[in-house]
């Protein structure tokens, strides 16, 4: 089977006067992929957006959506894409079936396939009630759902979703983590900006981890957990001391940290290490109270990322 | 161009400016109430100056009035202009509108459209109504050349003040700050419909074709920058209005030394600074001259214009004979010039080389200044201004009789051959920094564009300006009135 790359930059670069926003940035999003944009404010991911969007020319470097170039056929990728900015940015004195009607027309959708899509997106996202009223009287989660609609109104072949929980209180962003899990669900192409570590985990496919403009790292989840941090991290809890029993496995894997009655070591294939460390343990005539993997944090990754890269420009 | 994102856009801001109670409260009060105020005011005037046989009320005073009633509900498009360019700015509703596949041209388009049409229909709204009711409580009919002309220019004024509007927001990203810029098309407005009263009050209607021509040809320009400015580069490549002294003044040096802005480039090795001051004569300023080429060219234009604009003025308005005492000139006469004894001189400045060179010196630098606050319109007037003085002078001399030309080549050329240039190049250098702001050139914002225009007007101006100018001022001082006597002394 052949993945293609809906979404790909080569190069792209975007420089404003002297200050290079985007540099050098290389990405491939394949149909269907949810792909984490991560960095700190002021990282270039919101340009890069701009830049893949065709809203922005990059200053070097091509970027290309369903194989259209967002420099010479800007138009044809406008509307390919749907933009989720990170303001809402609704029309607060407008109704949402006349927001809609306006953004459809503007996309050179007909009168009765804007209603249906209207109806459809309104439903799906639970704003139907509130149809009649004036956006201006939405919630933060309501406005920003109200955004994400108008982003798909003419059914986007990608959407770019920029900080759509940024400045949220807990509840509204959890409406609307929820509603991107639920394109995820049908399979949307989707590009995701955000600084926010669980929601990247949680929602993404793959993660890029960009500062300064530069993409610094790039992988799923777990490979860049593996990268970064090693091995997966096993802690075994026993019901009396370990004493010298460490010696004895240190030829299976490395011991990381030791308490009194527990240890945490590394190991590459678990599956295999794992009940070997336990049968050693039992010949050794200790109980086993609990053994698993240690929960291995982005943040982790992603703080020691930045720190490296930081490192490596000093 | 679609016409239907055109017209997508602008329904959609003229129903949102219609919601608007801000809005429609006043361009309401405006339109129903105050052509009836305007009419009550008339009918009193009237009353009043019927006592006296004066008749200027019907003539003169209802179409100023006409005018007065257009013009307040047309200066809401100013407002809606700001709210609808940089209101949407500032309320994150501009990036979604740009992601979607209309041309920057289409919203540019639209937006203009919806600014000014509800005001203009409010405005047409107001002065019918104040026909109606001076036609019936007057018995005034107006001319149709009078309808047309207040119709016409109502609707320019609007495009300007929209235009204008535009032209501003690009340089903010905020309402406040948009409205403190504002008065660079506020303070020109005034100006301009006190001119038009004047004009009214003075009879001179014909002369409204001259405003009506000059706004047209305002608007144009001013679309024209708008066009330039109003994109998505620019618009989303503003920052904050923040003003950083540091960063301009380390632009302004750097523009200065190399002509573009290095920004910490230390590498450079150091040159004696007579060296760099050769590289600058050999290298910099022809290059600053060759690539102005076109400014320089309206600068003289301007210049030409002006010879003939006099001329035309003085077959026009010919002096009275013997105002121009060419046949009694003697050495004390030219040696006073500028003191009250020298009846018929003593506008000119005094004759001496540090007078003369001072006074062109702060003109220049005037023109300069008055650059950025009127896109470069009052630098070019200030050179037409003296050049209409020498073609009218020259015109009036052929016009007694005398020899235009031995006119020009005794009064001017000895030293206008440095003088003139050296007027056209400070003229067309300043002339940029007006113009920079209308249209700054591509992959640079309007302040980066300023600074350089700044930079380069101080270089050609120290280098070659000053230097031409001191020349020309000796000349003028010592050589010219030499000639002059030889030419024409007794």
């Amino acid at each position: 089977m052949t993945i293609h790359a809906v979404v790909e930059a080569h190069g792209l670069t975007k420089r404003f006067g002297t200050f290079t926003a985007v540099d050098r940035v290389d990405l491939h999003v394949a149909e269907g992929e949810v792909l984490a944009l991560l960095g700190p404010n002021g990282a270039g991911k919101t340009t890069t957006v701009r830049c893949l969007a065709a809203i922005l020319r990059p200053t070097a470097g091509q970027a290309r959506i369903a194989g259209h170039d967002t420099v010479a056929e800007a138009q044809t990728v406008r509307h390919l894409v749907g933009l989720l900015t990170e303001f809402p940015g609704l029309y607060q004195r407008m109704r949402p079936p006349e927001y809609l009607a306006f953004f459809g027309q503007l996309h050179e959708m007909q009168a009765s396939h804007i209603r249906q899509r209207s109806e459809q997106l309104m439903r799906q996202f639970g704003l139907w009630d509130a149809r009649d009223h004036r956006m201006g009287e939405f919630s933060k989660g309501m406005q920003q759902k109200m955004a994400l609609i108008r982003a798909m109104i003419h059914d986007p072949h990608v959407l770019f979703l920029d900080e759509p929980t940024s400045a949220m209180d807990p509840q509204s962003a959890k409406q609307v983590r929820d509603a991107i899990a639920a394109l995820r669900r049908e399979g949307r192409t989707i590009l995701l900006c955000t600084h926010n570590l669980a929601e990247a985990e949680t929602l993404a496919d793959r993660i890029a981890i960009i500062r300064r403009g530069k993409i610094v790292a790039l992988g799923t989840p777990a490979e860049l957990k593996h990268r970064l941090l090693g091995d997966p991290l096993t802690e075994v809890r026993l019901t009396q001391s370990i004493d010298g029993f460490l010696s004895r496995v240190t030829d299976l894997v490395e011991i990381v940290d030791h308490g009194e009655t527990w240890f945490r070591y590394r190991a590459a294939r678990a599956q295999e290490v794992n009940p070997r460390i336990v049968r050693r343990l039992t010949e050794a005539g200790h109980e086993v109270v609990a053994i698993g993997e240690l929960e291995q944090h982005l943040e982790t990754v992603y703080l020691r990322i930045v720190e490296e890269e930081r490192a490596g420009n000093e | 161009m679609n016409r239907t994102a055109v017209s997508t856009i602008m329904r959609r801001e003229m129903r949102d400016s219609l919601r608007d109670w801000r809005i429609v409260a006043p361009i309401l009060l405006l339109t129903l109430g105050f052509p009836f105020l305007m009419n009550t005011t008339a009918l009193l005037v009237e009353n009043f100056l019927r006592q006296y046989n004066a008749v200027i009320i019907s003539t003169h005073m209802i179409p100023f009035g006409l005018m007065v009633v257009g013009f307040f509900p047309i200066s809401f498009s100013l407002v809606i202009a700001l709210e609808t360019f940089v209101g949407e700015k500032e309320r994150y509703s501009l990036e979604p509108l740009l992601s979607t596949p209309i041309s920057d041209a289409e919203l540019y388009l639209g937006k203009l459209l919806a600014a000014v049409l509800l005001p203009l229909v409010a405005s047409y709204i107001g002065m019918a109504l104040y026909l109606v009711s001076v036609m019936w409580n007057l018995r005034y009919h107006p001319t149709p050349q009078i309808l047309v002309q207040v119709s016409l220019l109502t609707a320019m004024e609007g495009l300007v003040m929209v235009a204008g509007a535009v032209v501003v927001s690009s340089h903010t990203t905020s309402v406040r700050a948009a409205n403190l810029l504002a008065s660079f098309i506020i303070v020109p407005m005034a100006l301009l419909v006190q001119t038009e009263s004047i004009l009214m009050f003075w009879g001179r209607f014909d002369m409204l074709w001259y405003i009506l021509l000059i706004l047209v040809v305002a608007d144009l320009a001013l679309v024209r920058a708008g066009v330039r400015t109003f994109n998505r580069e620019e618009i989303l490549s503003r920052g904050m209005d923040n003003l950083n002294l540091g960063h301009i003044a380390r632009s302004f040096r750097d523009f200065l030394r190399s002509g573009s802005p290095t920004h910490g480039d230390t590498n450079a090795e150091p040159v004696p600074w007579w060296r760099r001051l050769l590289a600058l004569y050999r290298h910099d300023l022809p290059r600053l001259l060759w690539r102005e080429r076109s400014t320089l060219g309206v600068a003289a234009l301007m210049l030409a214009a002006g010879v003939g604009l006099g001329a035309y003025y003085a077959w026009r308005y010919p002096l009275p004979q013997g105002i121009i005492p060419l046949d009694h000139l003697t050495d004390r006469i030219l040696q006073a010039q500028g003191s009250p004894v020298t009846p018929g001189w003593s506008w000119l400045p005094a004759i001496s080389t540090r007078a003369i060179f001072l006074h062109n010196m702060r003109v220049l630098l005037l023109g300069a200044l008055l650059a950025p606050l009127s896109f470069g319109a009052l630098t070019l007037i200030l050179l037409l201004a003296p050049m209409t003085m020498v073609g009218f002078l020259a015109a009036q001399v052929s016009i007694v009789g005398g020899n235009p030309w031995t006119f020009l080549a005794a009064f001017i050329l000895p030293h206008g051959w440095l003088e003139v240039p050296a007027a056209v190049i400070a003229t067309a250098f300043a002339f940029r920094l007006g113009a920079v702001l209308m249209a700054p050139p591509k992959d640079s914002t309007a302040g980066e564009a300023l600074i350089q225009a700044a930079a380069d007007f101080v270089k050609v101006f120290v280098l070659l300006v000053l230097p031409l100018l001191a020349m020309a001022a000796l000349t003028e001082a010592r050589i010219t009135p030499q000639v002059v006597l030889w030419v024409y002394g007794r």
